[in-house]
């Protein structure tokens, strides 16, 4: 994110640092994210707790009877205050303990190991296809900037995020799965299920993440590689005589790097945890679909956990973002 | 009373008739108008169903069951002691091969079927029918069954057979056993109650929560009328566009809750069959009958003369329900009354009761896309008919989170629905007596609790039928529930299923489709 960018490059008082600022940067970032993952807990339970009704009453639902109510709830506990609840779930966090699901009774930590582990899968091969792909268009839209293949590009990543995600799934459902049946649907992965499987059952849905996440990270090189462009010292490079693609690829994109990597990081954060419709469209058994459906009974060791792991997501990813721009931008390591 | 194997079950007939060479005519018989007839079930194949209605939340324990596709699930590996007949909603011996009653109704002796077989490979005893139902009655239950079984004193076995002590006469107690909570369960379930062993035709082979159950054919089965399959799998797919297009891509066999929307659509798609199912379920407006304006029983007319049926079947429901009459029972119930003057829309009638209850002013109506599907444009179409009769109507909307805690059964007057029940006295316990939890119309009329105790007990069916007449004009006339619509259960298949059975008692054919059908070539 920006701010956090702008916090590495914040006036550093203390001279002791200056020696390994990356090292005092990182340090500091964990001790703060830490901090920030407390705060994220109270304010997740302190939300569900805010939600109308309590775990016994939603869970149970239309049916529910008073005894019912009655014996979920002295069976939880959840008739003591709420401060005696949180505390004793964070004595149980930091231990590693995540607990068990109220509603299904299992070990949260094993369901959320093969949740995240299915949403890293689909994740992974949606960034390993777009991220480089983005960066490639960004620069070649630069490259023939204000020509065709510039406004070719811009026109259909544009047209592609303007498009709800779940219209794109269902286009493509409709064109590969329906009309033309070359591609698998439903995505719903399980264990025992080869690899080659597994990668045909994703297609879909990589796909419809690539056309969602492509434009928002191409748009930022290309106006972050231009932004570059108009310095002296490409116009020094063009004078020396280089030609066009090298300037952009060497000389441009490394100081474009900061801008572009904080993009990048947002559209990641987001392949990981804000992809729930998607999940939902192509029946993939993801977090965020285990998320919703914990908030929706309160089950709140769940909606705790899937919280937490989400916002150290963000928290780390953030954190890479700005390292990599310190290391990519030697001058931002030297804060004047 | 006596209803033993002999008479009634259906694999007792089918074997009977299939002596005689007339399965086909036998099976054809208990595949109701609208179900794919086929000849002869085809056995083998691999079933996919695609059903919305899960959540990783779910359980596997059967007291908390609830949701279509754990309904599904449970119907698919157990059994429970007692069956419905799939088009009359009479009992037929499942576990239970017969059984007696006392003439009150209040002692009931079941007799168990023999040398059935758990899939751990354990037989099942009659400790385990015993423990079961306590397990669903004891005092620390959780289980959805708990509302119907509150009336059992005692289980015991008595010399073998299972012993059911009331503490009123209730001649309905085989259909309540008939609930999907109460599968039969090793012990009963104390050991394991999410350990999904039961009886049933198919074994639960992986299940994940939310995603995906498997099963494979039951070899043991101690029946050899259902599951046709060889396996079956189980996609959860709660989004309606995503389990459209799986269904018409050829990729699951079968889903349910088709949107009355999208039916003629569907229906263009060339592998196909949409299935319509009766069913006892219906949606409605709840007025409580304590709380003013609703306190008056012109006022509560004026509203049920003010709201267009006809509209709301047509436009809410596509034409796939049936109209109401502002009590809760309809001719998939045994023993309906028959002979009950439909109400219509009627502005005239609706303007005069109203100037009669001496009201003026707005009436708020909350509702919710949880009460049913398209509840929040039923309210505004009931407004909109009610505005010809001089009533005015406020619609507010409610957020669906927490709607049946905050909304249903707290305020005075909202939109609701509800699924059926096995039996009228079912139905007007769970809501329309007096002491009934969720009496959500706070209709509460001793001359009216009286009918349904008597009713309850009263073993001879003509008798008994007369007064659930009475006990449903009452509540046409007198009751705060504006009934417009029963809406049918709305499923759909491609065309190689067959034998999918319309069975009035729940949606997916009760929950027994994985078991029913077959797949042709």
């Amino acid at each position: 994110m920006a701010a956090g960018a702008e916090g590495g490059l914040a006036p550093e008082p203390a001279a002791a640092h200056r020696g390994r600022p990356l090292l005092a940067l990182v340090l500091r970032r964990l001790a703060l994210s830490f901090g920030l993952l407390i705060a994220v807990s109270l304010m997740i339970f302190g939300g569900v707790e805010a939600l109308p009704g309590d775990f016994a009453t939603t869970y149970l639902g239309q049916s529910a009877t008073p005894e019912a109510v009655a014996n979920i709830r002295a069976d939880l506990g959840l008739d003591r205050p709420w401060t005696t609840r949180y505390v004793s779930w964070l004595a149980g966090a930091a231990q590693g303990d995540f607990g068990v699901s109220w509603a299904s009774r299992n070990s949260v930590g094993e369901q959320i190991a093969n949740r995240l582990g299915n949403s890293l899968f689909l994740a992974f091969f949606a960034a390993l296809i777009s991220v480089p792909l983005a960066l490639l268009l960004g620069m070649v839209a630069v490259q023939f900037r204000d020509r065709w293949p510039d406004k070719l590009i811009g026109f259909v990543s544009l047209a592609a995020i303007s498009l709800p995600e779940f219209f794109i799934g269902y286009l493509l459902i409709l064109f590969f799965a329906v009309n033309h049946p070359i591609a698998a649907f439903p995505a719903t992965v399980y264990a025992g299920m080869g690899l080659a499987e597994k990668l045909a059952a994703i297609a879909l849905p990589v796909a419809t993440l690539v056309l969602v996440v492509l434009a928002h990270m191409m748009r930022m090189t290309r106006a972050a590689i231009l932004n570059v462009m108009s310095s002296p010292y490409i116009e020094t490079a063009e004078l020396k005589g280089l030609g066009a693609w090298r300037i952009i690829v060497r000389h441009a994109a490394p100081n474009a790097v900061a801008p572009v990597v904080n993009v990048v990081a947002l559209n990641l954060a987001y392949l990981v945890v804000g992809v729930v419709v998607v999940e939902v469209v192509f029946v993939y058994p993801g977090m965020g679909q285990y998320m919703v459906d914990a908030v929706k009974v309160r089950d709140m060791p769940v909606v705790q956990a899937c919280g937490l792991i989400f916002a150290a997501f963000y928290i780390f990813l953030n954190m890479a973002a700005d390292i990599i721009a310190i290391l990519a931008n030697p001058r931002l390591r030297h804060p004047r | 009373m006596t209803i033993s194997d002999h008479d009634l079950s259906r694999r007792g007939f089918l074997g009977r008739t299939a002596a005689l060479g007339f399965a086909a005519t036998a099976s054809g018989l208990l595949l109701p108008e609208g179900a794919a007839r086929a000849d002869e079930p085809k056995r083998g194949g691999h079933l996919k169903l695609g059903l919305n209605g899960g959540a990783t939340t779910d359980s596997l324990d059967t007291a908390t069951y609830s949701g279509a596709v754990l309904f599904v699930i449970g119907r698919t590996w157990g059994d429970t002691l007692i069956e419905t007949h799939p088009t009359t909603g009479e009992a037929l011996p499942s576990l239970a091969e017969s059984w007696t009653s006392t003439p009150q109704a209040d002692v009931w002796t079941f007799k168990l079927r023999k040398g059935v077989k758990f899939h751990d490979g354990t037989e099942m005893t009659i400790a385990d029918a015993v423990q079961t139902l306590k397990r669903h009655t004891d005092d620390k239950t959780k289980s959805g069954a708990l509302g119907m079984l509150r009336s059992i004193k005692t289980v015991e076995d008595q010399g073998g057979d299972l012993v059911v002590t009331l503490t009123e006469g209730n001649a309905d107690l085989p259909l309540i056993l008939s609930d999907y909570h109460l599968i039969v369960q090793p012990n009963g379930g104390f050991d394991k109650p999410d350990a999904a062993i039961g009886t049933g035709p198919y074994k639960l082979t992986s299940y994940q929560a939310g995603v995906r159950a498997t099963f494979e054919k039951n070899a043991d089965d101690w029946r050899d009328d259902r599951g046709f399959v060889d396996s079956v799998e189980l996609i959860v797919m709660n989004d309606t566009t995503a389990r459209i297009a799986a269904l018409s891509s050829g990729q699951v066999h079968f889903i349910n809750a088709v949107e009355p929307k999208t039916v003629r659509l569907l229906e263009r798609a060339p592998i196909v069959n949409v299935l319509r199912t009766s069913g006892k379920g219906f949606y409605c407006f709840l007025a409580f009958c304590d709380t003013a304006p609703f306190d008056n029983n012109d006022l509560r007319l004026a509203l049920k003369y003010a709201v267009d049926r006809q509209a709301i079947l047509d436009r809410i429901l596509g034409g796939f329900g049936t109209l109401g009459n502002d009590y809760p029972i309809n001719a998939n119930y045994a023993l309906a009354p028959e002979d009950i003057e439909q109400r219509a829309y009627d502005p005239e009638k609706a303007a005069e009761h109203y100037k009669k209850s001496g009201h003026s002013g707005s009436i708020l109506l909350r509702t919710s896309e949880a009460a049913f599907p398209g509840a929040v444009d039923a309210a505004v179409l009931f407004q909109e008919s009610a505005k010809a009769a001089g009533i005015a109507i406020e619609v507010k909307r409610e957020p669906d989170d927490g709607y049946w805690t905050n909304v249903w059964n707290v305020q005075p007057f909202v939109a609701s629905y509800w699924g059926g029940r096995p039996t009228q006295d079912l139905r007007y316990t769970t809501s329309f007596v007096s002491t009934a939890e969720w009496n959500d119309t706070r209709f509460k009329r001793e001359d009216f609790d009286a009918l349904i105790v008597t009713a309850r007990s009263e073993l001879d069916q003509d008798k008994r039928k007369a007064l659930y007449r009475d006990a449903a004009l009452m509540v046409r006339d007198e009751g705060g529930i504006i009934l417009p619509v029963f809406n049918d259960y709305l499923n759909a298949s491609t065309k190689s299923v067959m034998g999918f059975v319309d069975d009035i008692g729940n949606d997916t054919s009760n929950g027994y489709v994985a078991s029913r059908v077959w797949l042709a070539g």
